[in-house]
This record gives C-alpha cells, sequence and structure tokens, in this order.
C-alpha cells in the first residue's frame, strides 16, 4: 500500500552564516516521511543531520542558520515560510521533537508534570486539572507511571533513560503527527537504548506517527526502520527500504559505513574504518564530495557531481559507478 | 533535603563566623590609637583621673581578662554596656535598627525594581535601545558614588523642588531620597547579573526545546529562562542588601538619619570599645541570617540545590 508522504523535503539548501563568512550545510536535501513509517537518516557527526531536524520547525540558530531555497511540505503546505504564530501551532502540536541529550533540554527549574502541562493547555485548550490528568496518562504510556510519580520530580532527579521517557511523553502529549527524534538514545547506555527504541516503536504503532529518525548508530537504524536514507556532506546520498539498503546497498560510501560495524561473526577480523573524515562545510570537495575517500573513485568523480538515480522500489543512489564491481575486502 | 541538618550545619557556621569576628574586631580596635578614657575625661584631665576613668571602665585590666569576659558576656547574648553612654550596647542598636532596616529594604527593592525588568529587558532585546541605555545605566550606578547621588536628589527634591523633607526620619518620605540613592548602585551590580544571566539562559538547550514545544514566546522567555536567571540575581541581590545594612553609614551622614551607621561612626569616634564590638558582631549575625535565608530561597529556585 502506497500512502502520501505527510512530510516532504525538497532541494532544501540551509545556510550558516558566521563571523568567518557564510556557508552550506545542507547543500540540496530531499526526502519524504510517510504516515506511520519510520525514516532513518544515517550519516557522520558534521554530515548535516541535527541541522536537518531543526530547520523543520524553524528552529535554526537565529541569526546564523537560514534556509536558502527550497521547501519543507507538510500536509501539502509549505512550511518554510511560515513565521510567528502559525509556526508555533505547529511546533509540539503537528510536529514534535525529541533530543539528543534529555538532560540538556528539559527546564532544570521546573517540575516533569508541569513541562508536558503547559504544552496541553495551550495546544489543546484543557484545564489545568485536565492537562494534569492527561499528563499523569502519557508518562503512565512511556513507562513512568504512577508508582514512580515523575510527575512532580525535576528533571536531576530523574535517571536518563527516565529522563528521554519523559522527553518522549512530551513530544507526544498532543499527538503530532511527525515525531522527529535526533538521536534519542545516543546519550544512553545500550540496554536503556533498546528500553527506548521499544518504547518509540510501539508509540509509532499506537499513535500512526511518522518518525524522522536521526542516527549515526546503524545498528539502532536497522532494529527500528522502514526506510533508511544516508547522509553526506548535506546531501542525500542514497535512500532506500531498510532491507535493501542493508542487504544491497550501491552507494561506497553506504557500503562502507556498513563494513564499519562490529559484527560478531567476523570476531578476529580487523574493523573496517572508512580513512579520513567528513569535509567540513565550507571546504565541501567539487565533484562527488565523497570522492576522496572512495576507493572506486575516479577521474569523473573529481569533476562531476553525481545526480541522483532511481533504482526502483524507492531505492534511489548518487554515485557515477554504482555498477562498478564492489570488493568488501 | 534534611533541614534539621542543614540548620543545624547553618548554625555552626555561624558560630564559627561569629567567634572569629568577634575575637579579630576585639583586638584590631585595641591595636588603632585611641583610648576612650581619654575620650572620657579631655585633654586637661590628670593621670590620676585617667587612671581612675579606666579602672570604672575595666580598660585597665589585662588583655586577656578584657577579652575572657567580653566572650564569656557574648555567649549569655550580652553585649555589654557602651562605654560612653552606659547603655546596653543591644538596646542601642535595637533603638536605631528599624530604620537602617527598613531603608536598606527599600533601597534593595528599588534596586530590583530597576535593575530586573532593565536586565531581562537588555537581554531579550540585546543591542536595542533598551541595553544601551541598560549598560549607560549600570556604568552610571557603578561610577556615581551614593553619597553624591544623595546630595544631588536632596538639592533637587527637597531643596529646589520640595517634595521630600530635607532632614529628620519617622516617616516614608524621609526614606525615599536615601533609598534612592542606595538602590541606584546596587541595581547597577543587580542588572548586570540579570542581564548576564538572562542571556546565558537563552542560549541553552531547553529553550530550544520549549520552542519545539510551541510554546508563546513570552512563555519562553518570561517564564522558561526567567525562572532560572533568578538563581544567581537573588543571591546577588540578597548580598547586596546584607552589605547595605552595615554599608549606609555615609547615607545616613547625607541624610542625617539616626540609624546604625550613624550609631557605629559615632562609636568608633569616641573609641567605644563594646559598641564597635557588639555593632560588629552584630552586623556579621545579620549577615549570616541574610544568607541562610537565600540560601533558602534559592534552593526554592533552583530544585539541584538541595539543602544541606
Amino acid at each position: 500500500m502506497e500512502r502520501e508522504p505527510i512530510l516532504t523535503i525538497q532541494n532544501l539548501k540551509v545556510s550558516f552564516t558566521t563571523s568567518s563568512g557564510s556557508f552550506q550545510v545542507l547543500r540540496g536535501i530531499s526526502y519524504d516521511l510517510k504516515e506511520g513509517e519510520i525514516h532513518s537518516l544515517v550519516g557522520e557527526s558534521g554530515s548535516g543531520k541535527t541541522v536537518t531536524s531543526t530547520c523543520i520547525l524553524g528552529l535554526l540558530p537565529s541569526p546564523s542558520g537560514h534556509i536558502d531555497s527550497g521547501t519543507i511540505t507538510y500536509r501539502g503546505k509549505d512550511i518554510t515560510t511560515l513565521r510567528g504564530e502559525a509556526l508555533r501551532l505547529l511546533r509540539g502540536k503537528e510536529i514534535a521533537m525529541v533530543f539528543q541529550e534529555p538532560s540538556r533540554y528539559l527546564n532544570p527549574a521546573f517540575r516533569i508534570g508541569e513541562q508536558i502541562t503547559e504544552m496541553l493547555i495551550l495546544h489543546q485548550d484543557l484545564k489545568k486539572t485536565e492537562a494534569e490528568e492527561k499528563t499523569r496518562d502519557l508518562l503512565a504510556q512511556v513507562g513512568l507511571g504512577e508508582k514512580k510519580d515523575v510527575f512532580a520530580k525535576y528533571p536531576h532527579e530523574l535517571s536518563g533513560g527516565m529522563k528521554q521517557r519523559a522527553m518522549i511523553a512530551m513530544a507526544i502529549s498532543c499527538g503530532p503527527s511527525v515525531l522527529i527524534a535526533d538521536e534519542p538514545t545516543t546519550a544512553l547506555d545500550v540496554t536503556l537504548q533498546l528500553q527506548i527504541l521499544h518504547l518509540i516503536l510501539k508509540l509509532k504503532k499506537d499513535f500512526g506517527m511518522g518518525v524522522l529518525f536521526i542516527s549515526h548508530d546503524l545498528g539502532v537504524v536497522y532494529s527500528i526502520s522502514d526506510r533508511v536514507s544516508v547522509i553526506y556532506a548535506g546531501r542525500i546520498v542514497e535512500s532506500a527500504s531498510r532491507d535493501v539498503l542493508f542487504s544491497s546497498p550501491l552507494h561506497p560510501y553506504t557500503r562502507m559505513l556498513l563494513l564499519s560495524i562490529p559484527d560478531a561473526r567476523r570476531r578476529g577480523h580487523r574493523l573496517k574504518v572508512i580513512p579520513g573524515r567528513v569535509p567540513e562545510p565550507r571546504d565541501i570537495p567539487p565533484g562527488c564530495p565523497f570522492h576522496p575517500r572512495c576507493p572506486q573513485a575516479e577521474e569523473l568523480c573529481k569533476v562531476t557531481t553525481p545526480e541522483t538515480r532511481s533504482y526502483g522500489n524507492g531505492h534511489s543512489a548518487a554515485c557515477h559507478f554504482t555498477e562498478k564491481p564492489w570488493n568488501d575486502s | 533535603m534534611n533541614f534539621a541538618l542543614f540548620f543545624l550545619k547553618r548554625l555552626l557556621r555561624l558560630l564559627a563566623t561569629l567567634f572569629l569576628i568577634s575575637t579579630i574586631v576585639f583586638f584590631v580596635i585595641r591595636v588603632i590609637p585611641g583610648d576612650p578614657a581619654l575620650v572620657i575625661a579631655g585633654i586637661d584631665a590628670s593621670p590620676g583621673e585617667i587612671e581612675a576613668i579606666r579602672a570604672t571602665l575595666g580598660t585597665d585590666k589585662p588583655l586577656a581578662a578584657q577579652y575572657f569576659s567580653w566572650m564569656g558576656s557574648l555567649l549569655r547574648f550580652d553585649l555589654g554596656e557602651s562605654l560612653m553612654t552606659r547603655q546596653p550596647v543591644m538596646k542601642l542598636i535595637l533603638q536605631r535598627l528599624p530604620l537602617t532596616l527598613s531603608l536598606a529594604f527599600l533601597g534593595i527593592i528599588i534596586g530590583m525594581l530597576i535593575a530586573v525588568p532593565l536586565g531581562v529587558l537588555s537581554a531579550v532585546k540585546r543591542w536595542s535601545f533598551w541595553d544601551y541605555f541598560g549598560m549607560a545605566f549600570s556604568q552610571a550606578g557603578i561610577a556615581i558614588p551614593s553619597f553624591w547621588l544623595g546630595i544631588i536628589l536632596l538639592l533637587i527634591f527637597a531643596v529646589r523642588i520640595p517634595i521630600f523633607p530635607l532632614f529628620g526620619s519617622g516617616t516614608l518620605a524621609h526614606l525615599i531620597l536615601p533609598a534612592l540613592s542606595l538602590g541606584f548602585a546596587r541595581a547597577a551590580v543587580i542588572l548586570r547579573i540579570t542581564r548576564a544571566a538572562m542571556v546565558e539562559e537563552l542560549g541553552k538547550e531547553y529553550i530550544i526545546t520549549a520552542r519545539a514545544k510551541g510554546l508563546t514566546e513570552k512563555l519562553v522567555k518570561y517564564k522558561h529562562a526567567l525562572k532560572n536567571a533568578m538563581i544567581p540575581v537573588i543571591t546577588i541581590s540578597g548580598i547586596q542588601f546584607g552589605y547595605m545594612l552595615g554599608g549606609a553609614i555615609i547615607i545616613e551622614q547625607v541624610f542625617s538619619l539616626p540609624g546604625l551607621g550613624r550609631l557605629f561612626l559615632t562609636g568608633i569616634y569616641q573609641r567605644d570599645f563594646t559598641l564597635i564590638q557588639g555593632g560588629v558582631v552584630f552586623v556579621a549575625a545579620v549577615f549570616s541570617f541574610i544568607n541562610f535565608l537565600v540560601d533558602i530561597l534559592y534552593s526554592l529556585l533552583n530544585p539541584r540545590i538541595t539543602l544541606e
């Protein structure tokens, strides 16, 4: 069943202007998100993942960050130009966010209950007591039930996992259609990661939200996603359903990322790493931005930026030589 | 949060502070030149008369004996008698306290009323007219001595345009101008702290969350950022208040207000040892008590601080 995308990002370019000049962080990024789907954006640090998520709700750092061109379409409406009240009504109510470090993203001076209740009062016109009741329900839904009394606790009184659950409860409180989760498990230890992922999966199923999941951890991405897009130097270089992407990647960068996952079956072998690092936005190499790190690169890659081509079944990649045989070793 | 334990710890710290302060002040005033017996006897007195006065004052006894007798009475909450007026020091202090207390209180209120809104406005509308106005104001507030401001205020609002009384005390009207001159300098300090704290809080990650939640800018700034920004502001204001209790000496002179400052100043002029000692210990105790109150207030604003 093919569903209509609820959120479509098209050819989006975002720049930052600092005292040392202006540079483009997102260089024409395109992806979409369907209802009830978990779409993961994967990439290394510095590839533009976080900017991708913050620019959707107009939360780029002001005044340095700005959208140069492109569109963000939510339910058929371009929201890049929204300002003020119209934008505020979208935030939290239609599109909600969960951040990487809950201890920094929760306000230390207010009780958890208050931080969720205020949102319900504002967005859903609830009375204080109704909002409080709903908040307790929400906390119970994310596994912070009555007996833990998280409602009356301050963020610093909770563990990292509980804080992230509270953050998730806050994000889903107004029944958003889209949840943007920016590395929600990165700051947590492994057992908690799993719990939080299960929670996100469960909530997606219960509420039919589309989840934009941003991560650098391919293991996490594999366990949760329906679709995966790989981002490199401010562009999507490959996008496919999870199974296709993990079983038959086309882009050398994706292939190398997959090879860099530690795998128990290959114990004793040296772990593959991708040489070099993501280029800084101010000195992106010409041609294919990945060519200096790519073992397959040829002269063409140094001069011509590859177009994104479609390979059927929603699988697309931006590489000149996807047909070239790949040697894993 | 164990309040009893917190209280006990604070009490012990207070006692240690008072012990140190009283010891230091006892020896310091005896090291500086001057003899209360000479002040009482006058320049024409014979050595015999001076000796007799020393005997009645008790300053002829060995230093150690004087020290232990003073510490002994302190333990009984007795600050002793003024060497000059022969009245209990405690009574003298309590007579003057209400005036100084209301002056300091009014001063800090005026200071905060000016500083907090202006500081918040400066931070929220950075590099706007209000920000520059606030910066100019705090520069002026720090640079202008309060006694000078006091004199100017008197000249304008008591002499040229006589809205306020020139001297005297007893009504609120008598306190407005001195409190204003005190509060002005306090406002300068509090304003800078408020602005800096507010700017810092507005740059924190939880502000992004608050915006992402779809809160109004009003709530983001004046609820989420402000409550956190108030933490250092309250601390500074408390310290400033304590400072004013002992530091209103010059302003009390300018406005001829019979407050604690004038009492202590007279005591120093006359080498009234017991009055000076009692005064310093009293101010130190009040100062410690204010810090204690500030800590409690602090823990209410900042839940991460537990009273321990």
